[in-house]
Protein backbone atom coordinates (compact mmCIF):
# COMPACT_ATOMS: atom_id res chain seq x y z
CA UNK A 1 0.00 0.00 0.00
CA UNK A 2 1.07 3.58 -1.12
CA UNK A 3 1.83 5.95 1.81
CA UNK A 4 -0.61 9.04 1.35
CA UNK A 5 0.18 12.87 2.87
CA UNK A 6 -2.04 13.69 5.55
CA UNK A 7 -5.40 15.44 3.81
CA UNK A 8 -6.03 18.45 5.26
CA UNK A 9 -9.25 17.48 6.66
CA UNK A 10 -7.66 14.64 8.22
CA UNK A 11 -4.75 16.78 9.93
CA UNK A 12 -7.57 18.93 11.01
CA UNK A 13 -9.17 16.08 13.06
CA UNK A 14 -6.50 14.99 14.08
CA UNK A 15 -4.98 18.36 15.38
CA UNK A 16 -8.35 18.70 17.02
CA UNK A 17 -8.23 15.30 19.04
CA UNK A 18 -4.62 15.72 20.30
CA UNK A 19 -5.62 19.13 21.33
CA UNK A 20 -8.98 18.01 23.40
CA UNK A 21 -6.84 14.91 24.71
CA UNK A 22 -4.20 17.35 25.44
CA UNK A 23 -6.98 19.02 27.51
CA UNK A 24 -8.68 16.57 28.94
CA UNK A 25 -5.04 15.48 30.79
CA UNK A 26 -4.20 18.43 31.63
CA UNK A 27 -8.18 19.30 33.06
CA UNK A 28 -7.77 15.98 35.08
CA UNK A 29 -4.38 17.04 36.68
CA UNK A 30 -5.67 20.32 37.23
CA UNK A 31 -8.84 19.70 38.88
CA UNK A 32 -7.10 17.38 40.98
CA UNK A 33 -5.02 19.73 42.15
CA UNK A 34 -6.85 22.40 42.84
CA UNK A 35 -9.66 19.90 44.55
CA UNK A 36 -7.20 18.87 46.95
CA UNK A 37 -5.96 22.48 47.64
CA UNK A 38 -9.20 23.66 48.23
CA UNK A 39 -10.43 20.81 50.58
CA UNK A 40 -9.25 22.85 53.77
CA UNK A 41 -8.48 22.18 56.91
CA UNK A 42 -9.10 24.55 60.05
CA UNK A 43 -9.18 27.80 58.29
CA UNK A 44 -9.94 30.53 60.56
CA UNK A 45 -11.26 33.30 57.90
CA UNK A 46 -11.92 37.52 58.75
CA UNK A 47 -15.20 38.70 60.14
CA UNK A 48 -18.42 38.55 57.63
CA UNK A 49 -16.35 35.79 55.66
CA UNK A 50 -18.82 33.63 53.47
CA UNK A 51 -19.28 30.25 53.94
CA UNK A 52 -16.27 28.47 52.73
CA UNK A 53 -17.57 27.32 49.42
CA UNK A 54 -18.87 30.86 48.50
CA UNK A 55 -15.63 32.19 50.29
CA UNK A 56 -13.25 30.24 47.94
CA UNK A 57 -15.30 30.90 44.67
CA UNK A 58 -15.67 34.98 45.62
CA UNK A 59 -12.66 35.65 47.22
CA UNK A 60 -9.81 37.24 44.87
CA UNK A 61 -7.11 37.02 47.31
CA UNK A 62 -6.09 40.89 46.65
CA UNK A 63 -5.07 41.09 50.38
CA UNK A 64 -6.79 44.37 51.29
CA UNK A 65 -8.57 42.79 54.08
CA UNK A 66 -4.67 41.84 55.31
CA UNK A 67 -3.92 45.46 54.25
CA UNK A 68 -6.72 47.18 56.92
CA UNK A 69 -6.20 45.30 59.80
CA UNK A 70 -4.09 47.26 61.72
CA UNK A 71 -2.98 44.81 64.28
CA UNK A 72 -1.19 42.47 61.73
CA UNK A 73 -3.70 39.59 62.53
CA UNK A 74 -4.58 38.55 59.04
CA UNK A 75 -2.45 36.84 56.41
CA UNK A 76 -2.91 35.47 52.91
CA UNK A 77 -2.08 31.60 52.46
CA UNK A 78 1.32 31.47 50.84
CA UNK A 79 2.93 28.49 48.64
CA UNK A 80 4.15 25.91 51.70
CA UNK A 81 1.13 27.07 54.11
CA UNK A 82 -1.05 23.87 52.86
CA UNK A 83 -3.77 26.31 52.99
CA UNK A 84 -5.99 27.24 50.32
CA UNK A 85 -3.35 30.05 47.97
CA UNK A 86 -3.42 33.41 48.65
CA UNK A 87 -6.86 33.40 50.97
CA UNK A 88 -6.55 35.15 54.00
CA UNK A 89 -6.79 33.43 57.29
CA UNK A 90 -5.65 33.97 61.09
CA UNK A 91 -4.02 32.14 64.13
CA UNK A 92 -5.20 33.69 67.21
CA UNK A 93 -2.48 32.03 69.52
CA UNK A 94 -0.43 34.65 67.15
CA UNK A 95 -2.34 37.14 66.35
CA UNK A 96 -6.17 37.17 67.64
CA UNK A 97 -8.35 39.51 66.09
CA UNK A 98 -8.97 42.63 68.23
CA UNK A 99 -12.62 42.99 67.18
CA UNK A 100 -12.24 46.51 65.78
CA UNK A 101 -15.65 48.46 66.16
CA UNK A 102 -15.12 49.82 63.12
CA UNK A 103 -14.42 46.52 61.44
CA UNK A 104 -11.70 48.15 58.63
CA UNK A 105 -11.29 44.73 56.98
CA UNK A 106 -14.51 44.53 55.51
CA UNK A 107 -15.50 47.06 53.91
CA UNK A 108 -12.57 47.22 51.52
CA UNK A 109 -13.38 43.71 50.43
CA UNK A 110 -14.08 44.52 46.57
CA UNK A 111 -15.66 41.01 45.67
CA UNK A 112 -17.96 40.59 48.71
CA UNK A 113 -16.13 37.43 49.93
CA UNK A 114 -16.36 39.53 53.48
CA UNK A 115 -19.80 40.41 53.38
CA UNK A 116 -20.83 43.93 55.14
CA UNK A 117 -24.36 42.90 55.78
CA UNK A 118 -23.19 39.80 57.87
CA UNK A 119 -21.62 41.85 60.30
CA UNK A 120 -23.74 45.27 60.29
CA UNK A 121 -26.49 45.29 63.39
CA UNK A 122 -30.80 45.39 61.93
CA UNK A 123 -30.19 49.44 62.59
CA UNK A 124 -27.67 49.22 60.26
CA UNK A 125 -24.28 50.41 61.89
CA UNK A 126 -21.42 48.02 61.78
CA UNK A 127 -21.35 45.26 64.64
CA UNK A 128 -18.58 43.09 65.22
CA UNK A 129 -19.81 41.01 67.92
CA UNK A 130 -22.26 39.69 65.04
CA UNK A 131 -19.25 38.38 63.53
CA UNK A 132 -18.63 34.87 63.09
CA UNK A 133 -15.38 33.75 62.37
CA UNK A 134 -15.47 30.57 64.75
CA UNK A 135 -16.25 29.37 68.20
CA UNK A 136 -14.15 28.74 71.10
CA UNK A 137 -13.41 24.81 72.48
CA UNK A 138 -12.70 24.29 75.64
CA UNK A 139 -10.25 20.60 76.01
CA UNK A 140 -11.48 20.35 80.00
CA UNK A 141 -8.72 17.84 80.53
CA UNK A 142 -6.24 19.91 79.97
CA UNK A 143 -7.61 23.28 81.16
CA UNK A 144 -6.31 23.90 84.59
CA UNK A 145 -9.50 25.88 85.99
CA UNK A 146 -11.33 22.13 85.43
CA UNK A 147 -8.49 20.87 87.43
CA UNK A 148 -9.54 22.57 90.30
CA UNK A 149 -6.79 25.56 89.96
CA UNK A 150 -8.14 28.75 89.68
CA UNK A 151 -7.71 30.31 86.76
CA UNK A 152 -9.80 32.53 84.68
CA UNK A 153 -7.54 34.25 81.87
CA UNK A 154 -9.65 33.02 78.75
CA UNK A 155 -12.83 34.76 80.42
CA UNK A 156 -11.05 37.67 81.40
CA UNK A 157 -9.25 38.00 77.92
CA UNK A 158 -12.83 37.59 76.14
CA UNK A 159 -14.30 41.24 74.48
CA UNK A 160 -17.79 39.86 75.63
CA UNK A 161 -17.21 38.27 79.03
CA UNK A 162 -19.90 37.23 80.83
CA UNK A 163 -22.06 36.44 77.62
CA UNK A 164 -19.41 34.49 75.22
CA UNK A 165 -17.41 33.00 78.14
CA UNK A 166 -19.55 32.63 81.82
CA UNK A 167 -17.45 30.71 84.78
CA UNK A 168 -19.78 28.15 86.08
CA UNK A 169 -19.10 27.75 89.97
CA UNK A 170 -18.92 24.08 91.12
CA UNK A 171 -18.14 22.11 94.76
CA UNK A 172 -14.97 20.84 94.14
CA UNK A 173 -15.75 17.17 95.88
CA UNK A 174 -11.83 16.04 96.18
CA UNK A 175 -11.33 18.97 98.54
CA UNK A 176 -15.02 19.06 100.19
CA UNK A 177 -14.20 23.04 100.61
CA UNK A 178 -13.13 24.80 97.17
CA UNK A 179 -14.83 25.36 93.89
CA UNK A 180 -14.20 24.78 90.12
CA UNK A 181 -14.93 27.49 88.16
CA UNK A 182 -14.95 26.38 85.01
CA UNK A 183 -15.08 28.87 81.21
CA UNK A 184 -18.16 27.60 79.43
CA UNK A 185 -18.41 29.44 76.11
CA UNK A 186 -21.98 29.98 74.68
CA UNK A 187 -22.18 29.32 71.30
CA UNK A 188 -24.64 32.23 70.36
CA UNK A 189 -22.36 34.92 71.42
CA UNK A 190 -18.36 33.77 70.87
CA UNK A 191 -17.44 35.35 67.75
CA UNK A 192 -14.34 32.86 67.33
CA UNK A 193 -12.01 35.71 67.80
CA UNK A 194 -9.47 34.08 69.55
CA UNK A 195 -8.44 36.62 72.69
CA UNK A 196 -8.99 33.59 74.80
CA UNK A 197 -6.88 31.01 72.94
CA UNK A 198 -4.08 33.97 72.66
CA UNK A 199 -4.88 34.06 77.00
CA UNK A 200 -4.83 30.97 77.76
CA UNK A 201 -1.94 29.93 80.15
CA UNK A 202 -1.25 26.11 79.30
CA UNK A 203 1.62 25.39 77.05
CA UNK A 204 -0.66 24.34 74.13
CA UNK A 205 -4.24 26.01 74.81
CA UNK A 206 -6.54 24.33 76.23
CA UNK A 207 -9.36 26.72 74.96
CA UNK A 208 -8.96 27.11 71.34
CA UNK A 209 -10.62 28.38 67.96
CA UNK A 210 -12.62 25.87 65.39
CA UNK A 211 -14.65 27.09 62.19
CA UNK A 212 -18.31 26.53 63.52
CA UNK A 213 -18.51 24.01 61.09
CA UNK A 214 -16.10 21.60 62.66
CA UNK A 215 -17.22 22.62 66.75
CA UNK A 216 -20.37 22.33 66.38
CA UNK A 217 -22.69 19.13 66.00
CA UNK A 218 -26.63 18.82 65.11
CA UNK A 219 -29.43 17.67 66.92
CA UNK A 220 -31.63 17.65 63.24
CA UNK A 221 -35.45 17.29 63.27
CA UNK A 222 -35.71 14.03 65.20
CA UNK A 223 -35.27 15.78 68.64
CA UNK A 224 -37.51 19.01 69.94
CA UNK A 225 -36.98 20.57 72.66
CA UNK A 226 -40.32 20.20 73.99
CA UNK A 227 -40.34 22.42 76.90
CA UNK A 228 -39.01 25.38 75.06
CA UNK A 229 -41.92 27.02 72.99
CA UNK A 230 -39.48 28.71 70.62
CA UNK A 231 -38.35 25.31 69.69
CA UNK A 232 -41.38 23.28 69.48
CA UNK A 233 -42.36 25.94 66.38
CA UNK A 234 -40.09 23.96 64.48
CA UNK A 235 -42.75 21.29 64.10
CA UNK A 236 -45.46 23.71 62.77
CA UNK A 237 -45.11 22.70 59.48
CA UNK A 238 -43.74 18.85 59.72
CA UNK A 239 -44.64 16.39 57.83
CA UNK A 240 -45.29 13.02 58.57
CA UNK A 241 -43.04 10.46 57.61
CA UNK A 242 -44.19 6.83 57.66
CA UNK A 243 -41.65 4.42 56.58
CA UNK A 244 -42.70 0.61 56.29
CA UNK A 245 -40.79 -1.94 57.04
CA UNK A 246 -40.34 -6.03 57.07
CA UNK A 247 -41.84 -5.58 60.88
CA UNK A 248 -43.84 -2.56 60.60
CA UNK A 249 -45.75 -3.39 57.66
CA UNK A 250 -48.45 -5.41 60.08
CA UNK A 251 -49.77 -3.97 63.12
CA UNK A 252 -47.78 -4.19 66.35
CA UNK A 253 -49.64 -6.69 68.07
CA UNK A 254 -49.89 -8.88 65.01
CA UNK A 255 -45.97 -8.45 64.13
CA UNK A 256 -44.64 -9.42 67.78
CA UNK A 257 -46.97 -12.83 67.30
CA UNK A 258 -46.82 -12.97 63.83
CA UNK A 259 -43.58 -15.60 63.94
CA UNK A 260 -45.53 -17.73 67.06
CA UNK A 261 -46.53 -20.58 64.69
CA UNK A 262 -43.54 -21.37 64.24
CA UNK A 263 -43.26 -22.76 67.48
CA UNK A 264 -46.15 -25.12 66.93
CA UNK B 1 22.29 57.68 16.71
CA UNK B 2 23.10 55.11 19.13
CA UNK B 3 22.86 55.96 22.72
CA UNK B 4 22.57 53.47 25.48
CA UNK B 5 19.08 55.45 26.24
CA UNK B 6 17.91 55.00 22.52
CA UNK B 7 18.23 51.31 22.57
CA UNK B 8 17.35 50.56 25.90
CA UNK B 9 14.82 53.48 26.15
CA UNK B 10 11.44 51.69 26.14
CA UNK B 11 13.07 48.70 28.46
CA UNK B 12 14.22 51.16 31.28
CA UNK B 13 10.58 52.62 31.28
CA UNK B 14 8.71 49.24 31.32
CA UNK B 15 11.63 47.88 34.20
CA UNK B 16 10.80 51.21 35.75
CA UNK B 17 7.05 50.72 35.41
CA UNK B 18 7.12 46.82 37.05
CA UNK B 19 9.45 47.42 39.74
CA UNK B 20 7.54 50.96 40.66
CA UNK B 21 4.49 49.12 40.86
CA UNK B 22 5.66 46.78 43.29
CA UNK B 23 7.45 49.33 45.49
CA UNK B 24 4.08 51.05 45.91
CA UNK B 25 1.80 47.64 46.49
CA UNK B 26 4.60 46.59 49.01
CA UNK B 27 4.92 49.96 50.79
CA UNK B 28 0.99 49.73 50.89
CA UNK B 29 1.27 46.92 52.95
CA UNK B 30 4.43 47.56 54.86
CA UNK B 31 4.02 51.02 55.07
CA UNK B 32 0.65 52.06 54.69
CA UNK B 33 1.00 53.72 51.59
CA UNK B 34 -2.53 54.65 49.39
CA UNK B 35 -0.98 54.70 46.09
CA UNK B 36 -2.15 51.57 45.15
CA UNK B 37 -3.28 48.96 47.54
CA UNK B 38 -4.05 45.36 47.11
CA UNK B 39 -2.44 43.56 44.46
CA UNK B 40 -2.81 42.18 40.59
CA UNK B 41 -5.81 40.59 41.45
CA UNK B 42 -7.50 43.32 42.73
CA UNK B 43 -6.16 46.80 43.76
CA UNK B 44 -7.25 50.40 44.89
CA UNK B 45 -5.36 53.18 43.30
CA UNK B 46 -5.20 56.04 45.50
CA UNK B 47 -7.94 54.77 47.81
CA UNK B 48 -10.56 55.46 45.08
CA UNK B 49 -10.55 54.05 42.00
CA UNK B 50 -10.82 49.95 41.86
CA UNK B 51 -9.24 47.75 39.59
CA UNK B 52 -9.24 44.18 39.33
CA UNK B 53 -8.22 41.17 37.40
CA UNK B 54 -11.32 41.27 34.26
CA UNK B 55 -9.93 37.26 33.48
CA UNK B 56 -10.09 36.26 37.53
CA UNK B 57 -14.01 38.20 37.52
CA UNK B 58 -14.73 35.92 34.49
CA UNK B 59 -13.74 32.57 36.33
CA UNK B 60 -16.10 33.74 39.47
CA UNK B 61 -18.77 34.32 37.12
CA UNK B 62 -17.76 30.77 35.91
CA UNK B 63 -17.69 29.17 39.15
CA UNK B 64 -21.22 30.68 39.74
CA UNK B 65 -19.80 33.35 42.31
CA UNK B 66 -22.05 36.83 43.11
CA UNK B 67 -19.90 39.25 41.59
CA UNK B 68 -20.30 42.74 44.18
CA UNK B 69 -20.61 45.81 42.42
CA UNK B 70 -16.97 47.05 43.06
CA UNK B 71 -15.79 44.04 41.33
CA UNK B 72 -18.04 44.40 38.61
CA UNK B 73 -16.29 47.88 38.25
CA UNK B 74 -12.77 47.50 39.11
CA UNK B 75 -13.04 44.63 36.40
CA UNK B 76 -14.74 47.21 33.94
CA UNK B 77 -11.93 49.72 34.56
CA UNK B 78 -9.02 47.29 34.03
CA UNK B 79 -10.86 46.19 30.54
CA UNK B 80 -11.28 49.54 29.49
CA UNK B 81 -7.53 50.92 30.14
CA UNK B 82 -6.33 47.79 28.67
CA UNK B 83 -8.57 47.95 26.16
CA UNK B 84 -7.20 51.55 24.67
CA UNK B 85 -3.49 51.06 25.72
CA UNK B 86 -2.92 47.46 24.18
CA UNK B 87 -4.48 43.76 26.20
CA UNK B 88 -0.70 42.58 26.55
CA UNK B 89 0.84 45.95 27.64
CA UNK B 90 0.21 44.80 31.09
CA UNK B 91 2.22 41.68 29.88
CA UNK B 92 5.35 43.68 29.27
CA UNK B 93 4.70 46.48 31.48
CA UNK B 94 3.00 45.76 34.30
CA UNK B 95 3.46 41.35 34.91
CA UNK B 96 6.31 40.42 37.53
CA UNK B 97 7.16 37.43 35.44
CA UNK B 98 7.56 39.12 32.54
CA UNK B 99 10.87 39.95 34.23
CA UNK B 100 11.61 36.30 34.48
CA UNK B 101 10.93 35.09 31.19
CA UNK B 102 12.85 38.06 29.64
CA UNK B 103 15.53 37.60 31.63
CA UNK B 104 15.23 33.86 30.36
CA UNK B 105 15.41 34.72 26.82
CA UNK B 106 18.33 36.57 27.30
CA UNK B 107 20.11 33.82 29.19
CA UNK B 108 18.81 31.29 26.20
CA UNK B 109 20.39 33.44 23.49
CA UNK B 110 23.59 34.15 25.64
CA UNK B 111 24.62 30.27 26.26
CA UNK B 112 23.28 29.15 22.40
CA UNK B 113 20.49 27.15 24.22
CA UNK B 114 17.96 28.55 20.63
CA UNK B 115 20.75 26.81 18.19
CA UNK B 116 20.33 23.78 20.43
CA UNK B 117 16.61 23.21 20.17
CA UNK B 118 16.80 25.22 16.68
CA UNK B 119 13.74 27.09 15.24
CA UNK B 120 10.93 24.71 15.49
CA UNK B 121 8.90 24.81 18.62
CA UNK B 122 7.65 22.27 19.64
CA UNK B 123 4.20 23.98 21.07
CA UNK B 124 1.60 25.91 19.38
CA UNK B 125 1.43 29.54 20.45
CA UNK B 126 -2.50 28.94 20.59
CA UNK B 127 -2.20 26.51 23.40
CA UNK B 128 -2.95 29.60 25.94
CA UNK B 129 -6.34 30.20 24.45
CA UNK B 130 -7.07 25.87 25.10
CA UNK B 131 -5.75 26.84 28.86
CA UNK B 132 -7.97 29.53 29.26
CA UNK B 133 -11.18 28.02 27.65
CA UNK B 134 -10.46 24.81 30.28
CA UNK B 135 -9.74 27.52 33.61
CA UNK B 136 -13.71 28.55 32.66
CA UNK B 137 -14.94 24.78 32.04
CA UNK B 138 -13.17 23.60 35.38
CA UNK B 139 -14.30 26.55 37.47
CA UNK B 140 -17.31 26.19 36.59
CA UNK B 141 -17.12 22.16 37.39
CA UNK B 142 -15.07 22.49 40.28
CA UNK B 143 -17.06 25.96 41.57
CA UNK B 144 -13.28 27.69 42.81
CA UNK B 145 -11.31 29.81 40.44
CA UNK B 146 -9.25 27.39 38.86
CA UNK B 147 -6.31 29.73 37.33
CA UNK B 148 -5.96 31.83 40.76
CA UNK B 149 -5.20 28.82 42.58
CA UNK B 150 -2.50 28.08 40.39
CA UNK B 151 -1.59 31.11 38.77
CA UNK B 152 2.47 31.81 39.57
CA UNK B 153 1.72 35.63 38.16
CA UNK B 154 -1.20 36.24 41.51
CA UNK B 155 1.78 33.74 43.65
CA UNK B 156 4.70 35.59 42.97
CA UNK B 157 3.16 39.14 43.00
CA UNK B 158 1.16 38.42 46.10
CA UNK B 159 4.53 36.61 47.42
CA UNK B 160 6.42 40.11 46.97
CA UNK B 161 3.46 42.38 48.41
CA UNK B 162 3.02 40.36 51.05
CA UNK B 163 5.46 37.63 51.67
CA UNK B 164 6.86 34.42 49.42
CA UNK B 165 6.77 31.22 51.14
CA UNK B 166 7.92 28.33 48.57
CA UNK B 167 6.47 31.02 46.10
CA UNK B 168 10.06 31.58 44.50
CA UNK B 169 9.35 27.97 43.44
CA UNK B 170 7.22 29.26 40.59
CA UNK B 171 10.13 31.75 39.62
CA UNK B 172 12.26 29.00 39.29
CA UNK B 173 10.13 26.84 37.13
CA UNK B 174 9.25 29.33 35.04
CA UNK B 175 12.99 30.33 34.48
CA UNK B 176 14.26 26.75 33.88
CA UNK B 177 11.00 25.77 31.67
CA UNK B 178 11.43 29.35 29.32
CA UNK B 179 15.13 28.60 29.41
CA UNK B 180 15.37 24.52 28.77
CA UNK B 181 12.08 23.53 27.80
CA UNK B 182 10.31 25.93 25.29
CA UNK B 183 11.54 29.53 23.89
CA UNK B 184 8.71 32.29 25.59
CA UNK B 185 7.22 28.91 26.77
CA UNK B 186 5.41 30.51 29.71
CA UNK B 187 4.49 34.14 28.25
CA UNK B 188 4.43 32.82 24.40
CA UNK B 189 2.30 29.99 25.12
CA UNK B 190 1.02 28.74 28.13
CA UNK B 191 -0.36 31.76 30.19
CA UNK B 192 -3.93 32.14 29.96
CA UNK B 193 -3.86 35.87 30.85
CA UNK B 194 -1.58 36.39 28.03
CA UNK B 195 -4.26 34.69 25.92
CA UNK B 196 -7.15 36.79 27.80
CA UNK B 197 -5.68 40.19 27.40
CA UNK B 198 -4.42 39.15 23.58
CA UNK B 199 -8.24 38.44 22.62
CA UNK B 200 -8.66 41.71 24.58
CA UNK B 201 -6.15 43.33 22.86
CA UNK B 202 -7.23 42.75 19.31
CA UNK B 203 -8.96 45.78 19.45
CA UNK B 204 -6.71 48.59 21.35
CA UNK B 205 -5.89 51.95 19.76
CA UNK B 206 -1.83 51.87 20.82
CA UNK B 207 0.03 49.75 18.12
CA UNK B 208 3.35 49.10 16.64
CA UNK B 209 3.51 50.63 13.22
CA UNK B 210 5.91 49.18 10.22
CA UNK B 211 7.23 51.13 7.63
CA UNK B 212 7.89 48.62 5.06
CA UNK B 213 10.03 51.94 2.63
CA UNK B 214 12.81 52.27 5.92
CA UNK B 215 13.09 48.38 6.24
CA UNK B 216 16.52 47.03 5.65
CA UNK B 217 15.18 43.36 6.61
CA UNK B 218 17.72 43.18 8.86
CA UNK B 219 15.63 41.46 10.99
CA UNK B 220 16.42 42.51 13.80
CA UNK B 221 13.25 43.15 15.08
CA UNK B 222 12.14 39.59 14.88
CA UNK B 223 15.00 38.02 16.24
CA UNK B 224 14.18 40.45 19.96
CA UNK B 225 10.38 39.70 19.26
CA UNK B 226 9.19 37.23 22.15
CA UNK B 227 5.71 37.10 20.20
CA UNK B 228 7.89 37.28 16.73
CA UNK B 229 4.42 35.52 14.57
CA UNK B 230 3.16 38.94 15.06
CA UNK B 231 5.87 40.83 12.81
CA UNK B 232 4.74 38.95 9.55
CA UNK B 233 4.48 41.62 7.26
CA UNK B 234 8.12 43.13 7.96
CA UNK B 235 9.29 44.21 5.32
CA UNK B 236 6.64 43.16 3.60
CA UNK B 237 3.61 45.61 3.58
CA UNK B 238 3.26 49.11 5.55
CA UNK B 239 1.24 47.60 7.82
CA UNK B 240 0.30 48.06 12.15
CA UNK B 241 0.83 45.30 14.21
CA UNK B 242 -2.58 44.36 14.79
CA UNK B 243 -2.65 40.95 16.05
CA UNK B 244 -3.66 41.43 19.84
CA UNK B 245 -0.52 38.97 21.27
CA UNK B 246 1.92 41.58 20.92
CA UNK B 247 2.81 42.82 23.88
CA UNK B 248 3.63 46.34 22.97
CA UNK B 249 7.24 45.43 24.74
CA UNK B 250 8.33 48.07 21.84
CA UNK B 251 11.67 46.01 21.83
CA UNK B 252 11.33 45.82 17.99
CA UNK B 253 11.29 49.33 18.25
CA UNK B 254 14.16 50.21 19.95
CA UNK B 255 16.39 47.62 17.76
CA UNK B 256 15.07 49.02 14.69
CA UNK B 257 18.17 51.12 13.47
CA UNK B 258 16.12 52.33 10.38
CA UNK B 259 13.24 54.20 11.68
CA UNK B 260 10.70 51.41 10.32
CA UNK B 261 8.86 50.69 13.35
CA UNK B 262 7.29 53.59 15.45
CA UNK B 263 4.27 53.51 18.02
CA UNK B 264 0.83 54.80 16.39
CA UNK B 265 -2.70 54.83 17.02
CA UNK B 266 -4.68 52.45 15.30
CA UNK B 267 -6.35 54.88 13.19
CA UNK B 268 -4.01 56.94 12.43
CA UNK B 269 -1.59 53.82 11.04
CA UNK B 270 -4.55 52.59 9.18
CA UNK B 271 -5.53 55.80 7.65
CA UNK B 272 -1.97 56.83 6.09
CA UNK B 273 -1.94 52.95 4.75
CA UNK B 274 -5.20 53.75 2.85
CA UNK B 275 -5.19 57.26 2.55
CA UNK B 276 -2.10 58.82 1.58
Amino acid sequence: MKKQALTDRRKFILNMARGVGLATIGGFVWSAYVDEVTASTLMLRPPGALKEDDFLKTCIKCGLCVEACPYDTLMLAKPGDNKPLGTPYFVPRDIPCYMCPDIPCVPVCPTGALDESSVTSTEGVLDINSADMGLAVVDEESCIAFWGIQCDACYRACPILGEAITIEYQKNDRTGKHAFMKPIVHSDACTGCGMCERACVTEKPAIFILPRETAMGKAGDYYIKGWDKEDEKRLQNAKEIKTVTEISKDSAINSLNGSLEDLY
Amino acid sequence: MKTLWNSYRYLFMRRFTQIGMLVLYFGANAWGWTVLQGNLSSSLIFGIVPMSDPYAALQMLAAGAVLATDLLIGAGVATAFYFLIGGRAFCSWVCPINMVTDFASFVRELIGMNKLTGVKQPASRNLRYWILALSLVISAIMGVTAFEFISPISMVHRGLVFGMGFGWAAIVIIFLFDLFVLKNGWCGHVCPLGGFYSLLGKFSLIRVNHLEENCTLCMKCKVVCPENQVLHMIGKESLPVLSGECTNCARCIEVCDDNALEFSIRSMAQNKKTGE
